[in-house]
């Protein structure tokens, strides 16, 4: 890297302990994103954006102060330093306990993402008459409305902190997909490829050449025509069937939150809301079935969640969350761990150099299981396939949980049978988890780049390897 | 002439210089600062503060269109931004939707903003947390204050030049006692109009009244919904019901001219004051009304999707819309009548705009606020979600006891629809969105009916 930026980074460190800090760090971070979308064969956005600017957090007794700056001078980086210790002093007015840093490690490093074709080198045009084409090929095929986006993310940050951090790292993050809908009576289908949002991942533009958008266009217009004159999704209790599409979101939400130390120390009760995990039964408590074991591992290649360095510094190490059903880990930072007795973070980041880190997910991801999707199938009686997400909701401590998908089939001695529309099922965390009873071995690392968190709000980019799994007595068939 | 002001016309007179005099742009340059301070486990936890300016380019070159945007505002940084958006307009497809420039056209009235707001510090804003701490009187608290400042200035090539200026306040917090939690929340154009104390102390008497609550099994509820509920009936309406975006590709459920809701119904989308008086197109903000004694009268449109739509932009063009759709983000549901007056007991959990609605509820709930809802069908917006911060059953007028969440599957314009409304609050308040500076005033609402599809067992 010929430029970089440790200097003011440091400056802003320097400046903040000078004002009384007696911990402090700083973030540059220089970002470009480029995001195309496109509608019945026409490009319809199209935008490129930059942001550049530092963020720095200073500890002052035990409150905590954060300002941000888009000037990366000297002077702007000290100023900041000094005005994120005003924060902290403020904060004081109303203290909380004594806080404490666990260790991160501290040193100098550099860490870039694998990319075999840099997304932001390839030509507009191809990369416009992907999306033209793919959603041309829909709408040809008959969808009522086709429309495809991808998104690039390319940042580089450099990080130091008065432990002794200087850590720049290179990320570059892009993804795609398509989506087609079929307009019916006062109904709209719709069928997604390869996810409801698209695919995402740390990699170059290699990973939308893999996709196939348009070689699955077709496809998706078809089915989302056929899903509007399908039989609707029964209502009951049943032996549900997940695709891993939807299996990644159900861990995002029913576990990936969940685990977040945050959360489970109060610290997001009034926004996000808290957990129904209790830290006193870590390594003891039964989340799922002996077939459930999830793992917090930003270090897989090409994963969405993945990193180098946290936002604290801590470096990328794979841990438990869940082992053979038992509840064994979370997602820490630095200060929520020494808080709850812990010896681990390394699962703090933040969107963008305005904005606070905090703790988020990485990749969060179910391990694969012994069988196949059509081994699951074969072995089912009666019950209801269900994959490609449509809605997700859930309550603030993570237990009580409704989610839509796009596609349903019915599942009849062993065999999959006819296509089901409007397709949902709801159910309470930890007993969703315990019936789990087959699990496939086709695990995909599925990336979500739009996970809310925070206030002012930060958007965070996860990854969730799952594969399709069975559960049984599940609900299914919820409507208004 | 601002900044701001300067930074816009430079944009455009580069872009003038590089693209040539036939090029179309528009240039948006906005200074925002924003500071949060948040609070959980009755202490402040996260303070933050941030002051960013943004140039957004938005260019149509040829029958081709880009943008794209920039915090990096020196000369080279502008170059930058003007030299990529040429790059990307001449290498994309053309663009067959591009909808013409704002022609120059004159603002409203100034509508002002409050520079002690603008200016307020990190201490007052601690100081509200205090209160609000302090006066939930030993109950477990967390939320937030929230003060931004926003100065914009927009130009276009057509000599269209537009600046403004706003300011405002919000506070969100809960207190909580043995599971229960209680919630207040204001947004205002002033943090002197925010009284930390009063807003904690509400918190503060809703947990307490949410204490050992019993569970109801799921079933259609006759409802009070309370102004911190019907703000959310109010964001899901906009976003997917009023998007002009939605409406032109007949993905939403609103028919001009149609009785789509009952007569007591009334909304109009509220903007001067609350952000800056132009959009990101340049189109002055004016008020807009939606929905007329129940008549859907009007969706909201940037310039793309009122070419669409056959309409005019009803300035609600932002950065995303060409994508998203444009949103209406300042949605005002209309008081009811004046109602006799309830005695309440200060202590009581029922919000005061909710007051005279629980008394002639022969058996319902009174639900105070809803979360993570979502879209099941787009069409229909039926949603499900659940409930939060506070829920009670009323039998005979009175609140008789307290009732675990509930999670609800609804059509929002069925159960808003004709003869479904019972009542309307003679009180709105100004609530502000709890993941952005959007803001909502709403009443509390009386309906015949909710769909609640399930409760804490499942």
């Amino acid at each position: 890297m010929s430029v970089d930026h440790f200097d003011e980074a440091g400056a802003a460190v320097q400046a903040a302990l000078d004002a009384g800090a007696r911990y402090a760090d700083a973030r540059v971070m220089l970002r470009r994103t480029e995001t195309m979308s496109a509608r019945d064969g026409e490009v319809e956005d199209l935008s490129s954006d930059e942001s550049a600017g530092l963020g720095v957090r200073a500890l002052v007794g035990s409150s905590w102060g954060f300002y941000a700056v888009p000037d990366l001078s000297d002077a702007a980086a000290r100023a900041a330093g000094r005005r994120a210790a005003e924060i902290a002093a403020a904060s004081a007015l109303v203290p909380g306990p004594a806080i404490d840093l666990v260790p991160a490690g501290a040193g100098t490093a550099s860490w870039a993402s694998p990319c075999e074709i840099d997304p932001l080198s390839v030509p507009l045009s191809t990369k416009g008459d992907l999306l033209v084409a793919a959603t041309a090929a829909a709408r040809d095929a008959g969808a009522d409305l086709a429309e495809g986006i991808y998104q690039i993310w390319d940042t580089r940050k450099w990080f130091v902190s008065s432990d002794g951090h200087r850590i720049d790292q290179h990320i570059r993050e892009c993804g795609a997909g398509i989506t087609a809908s079929a307009y019916g009576d006062g109904e709209i289908q719709r069928r997604s490829w390869p996810s409801h949002r698209g695919q995402y991942g740390t990699r170059g533009w290699e990973l939308v050449d893999e996709l196939a958008l348009t070689d699955n266009a077709a496809r998706m217009a078809d089915e989302a025509r056929a899903l509007l004159t399908a039989p609707l999704c029964p209502s009951g209790e049943t032996t549900l069937i997940l695709g891993g599409e939807q299996l990644a979101l159900q861990i995002h939400e029913s576990v990936g939150h969940a685990i977040e130390l945050d959360r489970i120390l109060g610290w997001e009760a009034a926004f996000a809301g808290t957990s129904w995990l209790d830290l006193s039964r870590l390594g003891t408590l039964r989340y799922g079935s002996e077939l459930m074991n999830i793992t917090i591992d930003p270090t897989i290649p090409g994963a969405l969640g993945s990193f180098g360095y946290d936002d604290e510094g801590s470096p990328a190490t794979p841990r438990d969350a869940v082992r053979n059903g038992i509840w064994v880990g979370v997602l820490a930072g630095r200060d929520s761990a020494a808080m709850a007795g812990l010896d681990y973070a390394g699962s703090v980041r933040s969107d963008g150099w305005a904005r606070l880190p905090m703790v988020r997910m990485t990749n969060v991801g179910l391990e694969p299981g012994p069988h196949t999707l059509d081994e699951i199938i074969a072995a089912t009686d009666d019950g209801v396939l269900m994959d490609i997400n449509r809605s997700w909701s859930i309550d603030d401590r993570r237990l009580n949980f409704q989610f839509g998908c796009e596609i349903g089939y019915e599942v009849k001695n062993g065999k999959r049978g006819r296509m089901l529309r409007n397709p949902t099922y709801t159910g309470i965390g930890p007993k969703f988890w315990q019936s789990m009873d087959m699990l496939s071995s086709e695990t995909v690392a599925w990336g979500t780049p739009n996970c809310g968190k925070g206030q002012p709000g930060q958007v965070g980019h996860t990854g969730h390897p799952a594969a399709p799994a069975r559960f049984t007595n599940v609900r299914v068939g919820v409507r208004g | 002439m601002t900044s701001e002001v300067d930074l816009a016309g430079r944009v455009v007179e580069l872009t003038r210089s590089l693209a040539g005099a036939g090029a179309e742009a528009e240039v948006v340059a906005a200074h925002s600062a924003e500071a949060l301070t948040r609070f959980a486990n009755s202490a402040i936890h996260q303070n933050v503060a941030d002051a960013t300016t943004t140039v957004s380019l938005r260019l149509h070159l040829d029958g081709r269109t880009a943008s794209g945007s920039t915090t990096v505002t020196d000369a080279d940084g502008l170059r930058s931004l003007v030299e990529r958006t040429v790059a990307a307009a001449r290498l994309s497809p053309p663009d067959p939707t591009w909808p013409g420039l704002t022609p120059p056209t004159p603002l409203p009235a100034d509508a002002g903003y409050d520079e002690a707001t603008a200016a307020a510090g990190p201490r007052e804003r601690a100081n509200r947390v205090r209160d609000f701490v302090q006066a939930a009187e030993g109950l477990e608290t967390a939320g937030f204050c929230r003060t931004a400042y926003a100065s914009g200035a927009f130009a276009n090539t057509a000599g269209h030049t537009v600046h403004g200026r706003s300011a405002e306040a919000a506070m969100d917090g809960i207190a909580r006692l043995a599971g229960a939690d209680g919630v207040a929340r204001r947004a205002a154009g002033r943090l002197a109009e925010l009284d930390g104390a009063t807003l904690g102390a509400q918190a503060a008497a809703k947990a307490r009244a949410a204490t050992s609550p019993v569970e109801l099994p799921p079933g259609r509820y006759e409802v009070v919904l309370e102004p911190t509920a019907v703000a959310d009936l109010l964001d899901n309406l906009a976003t997917f019901g009023f998007n002009g975006k939605a409406y032109a590709q007949h993905q939403s459920f609103a028919e001009l001219g149609a009785q789509q809701f009952d007569r007591s119904i009334t909304i109009t989308d509220e903007p001067l004051g609350a952000t800056l008086p132009f959009d990101m197109e340049g189109t002055p903000r004016a008020a807009l009304l939606l929905v007329e004694d129940g008549v859907t009268r009007a969706a909201s449109h940037d310039r793309t999707s009122a070419a669409e739509a056959g309409a005019a932009s009803t300035g609600h063009a932002s950065a995303a819309s060409r994508s998203w759709g444009p949103i209406a983000t300042n949605l005002h549901l209309a008081a009811g009548p004046i109602a006799n007056a309830v005695p309440e007991p200060s202590t009581g959990p029922t919000a005061s705009s909710a007051r005279a609605l629980v008394a002639g509820m022969r058996r319902g709930l009174l639900i105070t606020d809803l979360w993570y809802t979502r879209v099941l069908d787009q069409k229909s917006l039926v949603i499900t979600g659940l409930t939060r911060n506070g829920v009670w059953l009323v039998e005979n007028g009175e609140v008789t006891a307290a009732v675990g969440n509930l999670r609800f599957t609804q059509s929002y314009p069925q159960a808003l629809g004709p003869g479904a409304v019972l009542g309307v609050g003679a009180e709105a308040v100004s609530l502000p969105d709890r993941w952005s500076g959007v803001r909502y005033t709403a009443p509390a609402l009386h309906l015949a009916s909710w769909n609640l599809t399930g409760n804490a067992s499942g």
